[in-house]
Order: structure tokens, then C-alpha cells, then sequence
């Protein structure tokens, strides 16, 4: 991912055989159709005193931050053949104790922020911890067992703030929600140095090679002596840490934890994303470039909706249709059928290279 | 008994999938009344040819004749609706029904209101009784009675579908004596009411105990059809194995040395190695630079024991010991680590992760070995890549290329290369020549020669007795899940010992007519050792 040394054209060329390409039109199309609604919909204004930029995609690039941060901890655990149903309410549980922590705290100092968030990341992390050993080592299902911690940590965000909706304040911890660092949100550009650092981690180690193996055929991997519990744990626990990330990002903004709606189907915005992306539900080859975009695009389809004024009681059917045409578009039956090619062969594909 | 015209003939049946010919020009008769067994090793081409004769594959060229007339079908279920069952060895039936539900699925009986249980629970009985199994609750969750019962309610299945022609694809592979019996018992009344069966069955012994008449294949090639009563186990094993001399180069013929001189140690040796169900206890040494063949037919637990010195497999018992030092080689890591490498016959399932490149393909049990954090540079990778690659000639050389396009045997190169990467002590390499064209064989052949030459030991797994004989030094063979015998490779030594061997024991004289019943072949130990 992020591929800055081989510069524009070359992405674009690389980016065209992608199944995200699909996507990135996605993505343009919603622009376009903003753009005539409203002319200056894509205006960036710049703040003469403070240099912070401002405008639709700014907001955005705002927007996407969260969903960004989930859809990437998704796309490993299902490229381990799993999924990650609890990564809503690990942002519940995030956003509860760091607010819960603050409000006791009632200083408004950094140190309680960077406290809260250390204590916000450490109980996501259990929370993943859970998760992990669960499917790894006694072998249940993802579904089951991230639906279980789903409904626990919602329960648990729940406990946590005795129901309340908990609000804090805290200068430093709503900076990271609506500050700017070079005129960008801080919440974007955190969300963009932890993806990279994500890609880095799984792409500079054998870590993404190991999960691919361990999510296309798991047991010829088990035979290479590739050990899948280690990394299904790992998997796990980064996607909790990364919603924990998230949940720190969506309360921020407001400075209150909503128990019940913080998160709240959060994980079918960030397996959309995942999917949008590229990368199979059946596990293996995983794209983290493609969830961004995805991450991307669905920030920007929440976005045109709120701005093209479709009644609220509308935006699931709405949302539900564009995403729809994205995956039809990237099946590779449908497009078998577009370019008139033959869709049932009844012998063996033709792959073998003669030897 | 075969006096009448067949129910189904398939004359000149060819099959080919790219870079295979699955089966060519092969004939299968089946006659009404008779029990007919479709013999030939693994890869000879009988799951092919049941799978062309359902219209799961279709043909390229020849002909199938039902009842006299042409039919191509285009699937299992037009198939059995023209009364051609097939009964698979895992049961193809629904766990969570009843045992009346899964003889009845799709043949229920229907009446204003949808469904009539009741009748329907009363028709399975009547199918169930017509088998003898009256005694079988029809209303008892299937997953509630065993295997052997299960295979038998889907045989009941087949016979609801009012099948004329039953196809049993390896039912008694996992079955016990006892309920073999059971089984047989029941395809002796089908039989006698007139059902043609094809019976697959790699168990010499049930396939002279039950069959009218064979059909050996080898290859995707037909051998021959003979009367079962016609044919001698040795003769019916060499039939199968066949002999193909002159298209393979003598390798290794330099190999067969004598026995070692005492006081060397072996690299690894394991006493009582077993696993319940799987094998029995063993006692097995490879010393440096040798290579020991296991021979046998399938089934007999060559692959098994070969799974359990890697550690794909946990042992139950056995003390092992590799460089001299007391080992636990219970899982792939350990057994990587202890410089042990195993290639498995089973290439798609779990040698090849079909996604990645040939590259990531060939790096992986390395890196597995290094762990996630020290990934190999890509001057390592590529280093890797250049010597494997070329020395043992996979084509395309391309490492970039998904491994899933290449052709079976450069798959099994680029594994080969993936196990050799690890530069392993003793490499055990489980059918490596199965399913590739005979180029690729002979070079996969002549690396095995040369390495167990550069003082790697080398355990070698084949159905082919010829190539066994070839490469190894010491022989040991196995049937029915136990060891019967080690040999000393040497000039004398031939297919034929390790037939004679195999086909001795258990059966006091060759080619027995009188068939002893199952549970003599477990009785009789014989170790030549």
C-alpha cells in the first residue's frame, strides 16, 4: 500500500487491474453528483489567520477517520478467514472509559487525556485479547464469538457509565476530534500515520505473508510450520485496539460517550469497507489499500446523503443500493456477463501452463 | 450370471484436464446381478471415470450405453433419475434429519396438506426392511447411529430412487470387519434382486470376498476386466501397479548397497510409533544419506506413518530419537525444528496455498521457521527463488506467477524446493511423482537420488512399487495399517518381492481362491524382519 515511491501514473495503472477500482468510480460518481447539486460542493477554503482548511472533503477526510481505523483491523481478521462483529462495541467500551475516567478525572488535563487513552486502548485490547483466545485456542467461531463480545461490550460500555450518557471535557482529547495539524484534522492524519504503520508492520514483516497463507489454506500452512494461533490472537487484538482508536475518534468530536449509539452497527460500515476494498469474506489475500478507499467512499456516501436531504428514514435502502452495485460490479460472474464471455465452462479452467 | 446384455457400457471413455489425460480410451461393463470392483492405485483414473458415468465430467470422446441407448447425463441428480445411485465415502446425507427423512429426501410422500410424515416414516421402514435393517428406528436423528449404519441408509436412499445401477465409491474405507459384513450382506440381496453394483475398494481381501468381476485401471488407462475368480492377488497387484521400466531412465540402480555397517547411528529412530486408528505401533531408523522406501498398497498406512515422523500427525506412542538425542515431534513446528521436512501427498489441500506466488510459495516454511519478525530480504528471497527454481527446472520460471496456474508437477517442484529451503536432515517426501507427467517424475527422482548422495536421509512414500525399488536402500512395508516387513534392497529385490510379501500375508497361498473371512487378515503377524 501506499505506493508514493512510483509516483501518480503508475499507481493509477496499477490501481485500474484492482477490484477497488469499482470503488474509487464509487467515489468520483458521488462527487460528481454532489458537484451539481452544488457547484462548489468540492470548494476548499483556507482560513487566512489559522491555515485550516475547510470544506466538504475536508469533512470527509474527518468523516472517514474512524471508519478507516475499523475497516483495517476488519481486513486482517477476515483475511484469517474470520470476522469481527465487536468492533462497534469495543468503540462504545473506548469512548465510555475515557470518558468515564476524564469526568472523574475533572481536571481537563493532558495527562488525564493520555491517561484515558492508555486505559481506553488497554481494555479494547482485552477485550480483542478475549476474542483471540476464543477462536485460536478453544476454537469457536468468529461469528459467534466476536457476536457474544458484540452484545458483552455494549453491556460492558454500558456498566461502565451506569447508563449515563458520560460527557467530559478535556482540551487536548477534543483537539484529536476537531483540531488541525498542516490545516488537516488531527483525527485524519492520526488515522493516516496508524494505517500506515499497520501496512508497514504486516507488509516490511512476514506477518501479512502468514496471514494470507493461514487464510487461503489453512492447512497446507499448518504443514509450513506456521503457527496460526499467535497471529489469529494478534489479529484480534489489533482490531480492538484499532476500535478502540475509533472510539476514541467518535467520541471526541462531542465529548460524550452515547452508550447505546456510539459504534453503533459500526462493523457492517467497516466489513463494507473491507469488501468494497477487495478483500474476499472467504479469507487470503487481503488489500489494505482497497478497505481505506472503502473507508473512504462510505464516509463520502453518508456525506451525500445528509447533503442530498434523502429523508432519513431513506439512507439504509440508499446506502444499501450503492453498495449493492459496488459488489455486482466486482463479481466476477457479472462481469463475466458484461463482457460476453461464456460464465459456465464445464471443464476445468484452462490455467496450467504447459510443462 | 453375466448372460444378459449390460446396463451400462462405457466403450473408449476419454478425459483430459489440461496437462493430464485423466482417462484414455477406458471400457467399463456393468451387468445386472453382479458385483463389479473398480480396482487401480490412486490417480488411476476411478473417481474420474464414476464422475464421467454421472455427468459430473463430461467425456471428450468415447461412448456410455444405459440400458442400450446412448446417454450423456448431465449431473448426479439426472443420473439417479435415470436409477444410476452413487454412495460416496463420506456420507453424502443430512446429520440433522432422521434416518426416515434422509432414505425418503426428495421421494416424500405427499398428501393434501403437504407432507405425510407418518406415511413417509412407514415407506422409509418398508425401504429399510428391504435391506434388513428393520430393526433401524427410522425416526432417530442420523446422527445418532454410526458410520457403517449411515452408508447403509444411504445405500436405502438409493434404493427409495428405485436405482438399477448402485456406484460405491470406497464405503468400507472407514468401516470396521464387523460392519463390512453387514455391508456386504446387504449388497449381496441388492444383488440378487438384480442391481448392478461398481464397488471401489482398495482391500484386496473384500474385493475377493464380494466381487463378480474387476475392471483394472492404471494411469487413466484400462488394464483389463477380468472374473474375479479368474485372477490371483499377486497377478491382480501387478496389474495395478504395472510395470513401466523402460519409460523411467535405471536411477539410483548405484543406491543399493549393502546393509550398514554396524555402530553408525541413525539420524532418526522411533520405537512403537503409533496413533490409534491410523497405525499401529512401528519401529523405523533412516540413517545419514539413506533412503527408506515405504511401501504398500493404499490404505495400508504408508501416508500415515510418514505423517506422524513429521509430527503433521500427534502420536499416541513411540519413543523418538533424532541425532542421537531423545525428540517430541508432535506438531509441524517441532518437527521442522528438528530438521525434518515432509512433503504430503495431498498437494491442493495442504501443500500448496494456491493464492500466493510461486516465490511466497517457496519461502514460506522458512520464514515459518524464522518467525514473523525477521522476514527474509528480498536479495533472500530472490537467492532462494534463482537456486531452487533452476535446479529443479520449474517452468515457468516466473516467481512472480500465482502457483494455483502452474502445472501439477511444477507445483510439486516448487514444494519440493519450499521443503529443501529449510535444508532439512531428513526430508520425507509422501507420493512425489504422483499425478505428474513422467518428465517431471524422473527429474523429482534424480533430486532425490542426489540429495540422500549429499548425506541427506530421505523417506520415500509411493504407490509405485517400481519407483520404491529404484530409489531406496531398505524397504519397509506396510498393510492394513501395520508393518509386515522390512527388506534389504539388492539386485533380487523386485516389485515382485514386495508384492509377494504383501499379498502373502494374511492369505496363506497365493492367489486364493477360498477366501478366509475378514478378521484372518488381522490375525496372521508375519514380520520377515
Amino acid at each position: 500500500m501506499s505506493n508514493t515511491s512510483s509516483g501518480a501514473a503508475s499507481f493509477l495503472k496499477t490501481s485500474v487491474k484492482q477490484p477497488y477500482i469499482w470503488a474509487i468510480a464509487a467515489l468520483v460518481l458521488l462527487l460528481i453528483i454532489n458537484l451539481i447539486k452544488d457547484p462548489t460542493y468540492l470548494g476548499i477554503s483556507v482560513n487566512a489567520v489559522t491555515g485550516d482548511l475547510s470544506g466538504n472533503l475536508i469533512d470527509i477526510l474527518r468523516a472517514s477517520a474512524p471508519i478507516m481505523m475499523i475497516a483495517v483491523g476488519m481486513t486482517l481478521v477476515i483475511a484469517t478467514r474470520g470476522i469481527d462483529l465487536s468492533v462497534g462495541s469495543v468503540m462504545a467500551v473506548s469512548g465510555a472509559v475515557s470518558m468515564e475516567f476524564m469526568h472523574d478525572a475533572g481536571d481537563g488535563s493532558l495527562g488525564s487525556a493520555l491517561m484515558a487513552i492508555a486505559l481506553a486502548l488497554g481494555i479494547s485490547a482485552f477485550l480483542g485479547l478475549i476474542n483471540g483466545v476464543l477462536v485460536s485456542i478453544v476454537g469457536l467461531q468468529p461469528f459467534i464469538t466476536t457476536l457474544i463480545m458484540m452484545l458483552a461490550g455494549r453491556g460492558l460500555a454500558k456498566v461502565i457509565t451506569s447508563g449515563q450518557n458520560t460527557s467530559a471535557s478535556n482540551e487536548f482529547f477534543r483537539w484529536i476530534a476537531n483540531g488541525t495539524v498542516l490545516g488537516f484534522p488531527v483525527v485524519f492524519v492520526i488515522g493516516a500515520v496508524i494505517v500506515a504503520l499497520v501496512a508497514l508492520l504486516v507488509r516490511r514483516s512476514a506477518l501479512g505473508l502468514m496471514i494470507e497463507s493461514i487464510g487461503i489454506n489453512p492447512k497446507a500452512a499448518r504443514m509450513a510450520g506456521i503457527r496460526p494461533v499467535g497471529l489469529l490472537i494478534f489479529v484480534y487484538i489489533l482490531s480492538a485496539v484499532l476500535a478502540g482508536v475509533a472510539g476514541i475518534f467518535s467520541t471526541a468530536s462531542v465529548m460524550t460517550v452515547e452508550v447505546a449509539k456510539t459504534g453503533f452497527s459500526s462493523e457492517m460500515d467497516a466489513i463494507l469497507a473491507v469488501v468494497i476494498g477487495g478483500t474476499s469474506l472467504a479469507g487470503g489475500k487481503f488489500s489494505l489499500t482497497g478497505s481505506v478507499i472503502g473507508a473512504l467512499l462510505i464516509a463520502t456516501l453518508d456525506k451525500t446523503i445528509v447533503f442530498l436531504a434523502i429523508p432519513s428514514s431513506a439512507t439504509p435502502a440508499f446506502k444499501a443500493i450503492v453498495i449493492v452495485a459496488i459488489c455486482l460490479l466486482q463479481s466476477q460472474r457479472v462481469r463475466a456477463l458484461f463482457s460476453q464471455r461464456r460464465a459456465r465452462t464445464s471443464t476445468p479452467r484452462k490455467e496450467a501452463v504447459s510443462a | 450370471m453375466a448372460a444378459t446384455e449390460p446396463i451400462v457400457e462405457m466403450t473408449d471413455i476419454s478425459i483430459e484436464f489440461p496437462g493430464v489425460k485423466a482417462l484414455q480410451n477406458v471400457q467399463l461393463r456393468l451387468y445386472p446381478g453382479e458385483v463389479h470392483t473398480l480396482m487401480g492405485e490412486n490417480g488411476a483414473g476411478k473417481s474420474t471415470l464414476i464422475k464421467a458415468l454421472t455427468g459430473v465430467y463430461k467425456i471428450d470422446s468415447g461412448s456410455i450405453l444405459v440400458s442400450g441407448g446412448p446417454r450423456q447425463f448431465s449431473g448426479t441428480a439426472d443420473a439417479q433419475s435415470a436409477g444410476i445411485s452413487t454412495v460416496y465415502q463420506e456420507v453424502n446425507l443430512c446429520d440433522n434429519l432422521t434416518v426416515g427423512e434422509n432414505v425418503m429426501l426428495g421421494n416424500e410422500i405427499r398428501g393434501a396438506f403437504g407432507i405425510n410424515w407418518k406415511k413417509t416414516h412407514e415407506a422409509a421402514h418398508e425401504a429399510l426392511v428391504g435391506l434388513g435393517l428393520g430393526d433401524l428406528d427410522p425416526r432417530q436423528p442420523l446422527s445418532s447411529i454410526s458410520l457403517a449404519l449411515q452408508q447403509l441408509v444411504a445405500i436405502s436412499r438409493a434404493m427409495v430412487a428405485k436405482s438399477k445401477v448402485l456406484i460405491l465409491d470406497e464405503p468400507t474405507s472407514s468401516l470396521d470387519a464387523n460392519e463390512v459384513e453387514g455391508l456386504f450382506t446387504v449388497m449381496r440381496r441388492l444383488r440378487d434382486q438384480g442391481v448392478a453394483i461398481l464397488f471401489v475398494s482398495h482391500f484386496l481381501d473384500q474385493v475377493y470376498a464380494i466381487s463378480d468381476r474387476l475392471t483394472v485401471l492404471r494411469n487413466g488407462e484400462f488394464v483389463g476386466e477380468h472374473l474375479t475368480r479368474d485372477l490371483g492377488r499377486s497377478q491382480l497387484i501387478s496389474l495395478m501397479i504395472g510395470k513401466d521400466f523402460d519409460t523411467l531412465a535405471s536411477l539410483g540402480s548405484n543406491r543399493r548397497r549393502d546393509a550398514r555397517e554396524s555402530g553408525e547411528q541413525p539420524f532418526y529412530s522411533a520405537t512403537d510409533l503409533g496413533r490409534k486408528g491410523s497405525i499401529e505401533p512401528v519401529d523405523i531408523a533412516v540413517y545419514p544419506g539413506e533412503v527408506v522406501g515405504l511401501a504398500g498398497l493404499l490404505g495400508s498406512g504408508r501416508t500415515e506413518l510418514g505423517r506422524l515422523m513429521y509430527g503433521a500427525d500427534r502420536p499416541d506412542t513411540g519413543e523418538v530419537t533424532i541425532g542421537g538425542k531423545s525428540a517430541e515431534v508432535h506438531s509441524p513446528v517441532a518437527g521442522l525444528a528438528t530438521r525434518i521436512a515432509f512433503s504430503t501427498e495431498n498437494r491442493r489441500d495442504e501443500g500448496i496455498v494456491g493464492d500466493l506466488t510461486v516465490r511466497e510459495n517457496l519461502i514460506l516454511a522458512v520464514q515459518a521457521r524464522r518467525g514473523w519478525a525477521r522476514p527474509l530480504s528480498k536479495r533472500e528471497q530472490k537467492e532462494l527463488c534463482d537456486k531452487y527454481l533452476v535446479e529443479l527446472n520449474v517452468r515457468p520460471s516466473d516467481p512472480e506467477r500465482p502457483i494455483k496456474n502452474l502445472s501439477g508437477g511444477n507445483q510439486q517442484k516448487v514444494l519440493l524446493g519450499r521443503w529443501l529451503a529449510t535444508k532439512p536432515e531428513l526430508l520425507i517426501l509422501d507420493e512425489p511423482t504422483r499425478g505428474i507427467d513422467i518428465g517431471a517424475k524422473a527429474e523429482i527422482q534424480e533430486a532425490i537420488a542426489t540429495l540422500a548422495e549429499d548425506g541427506m536421509s530421505v523417506v520415500f512414500i509411493s504407490s509405485e512399487l517400481e519407483e520404491v525399488v529404484r530409489l531406496s536402500e531398505r524397504i519397509v512395508v506396510l498393510k492394513d495399517h501395520r508393518k509386515i516387513g522390512e527388506i534389504i534392497n539388492g539386485p533380487d529385490i523386485t516389485a515382485d518381492t514386495i508384492v509377494d510379501l504383501i499379498a502373502s500375508d494374511g492369505a496363506e497361498a497365493q492367489g486364493v481362491e477360498a477366501f478366509e473371512p475378514e478378521p484372518a487378515a488381522f490375525a496372521a503377524e508375519g514380520s520377515t524382519n
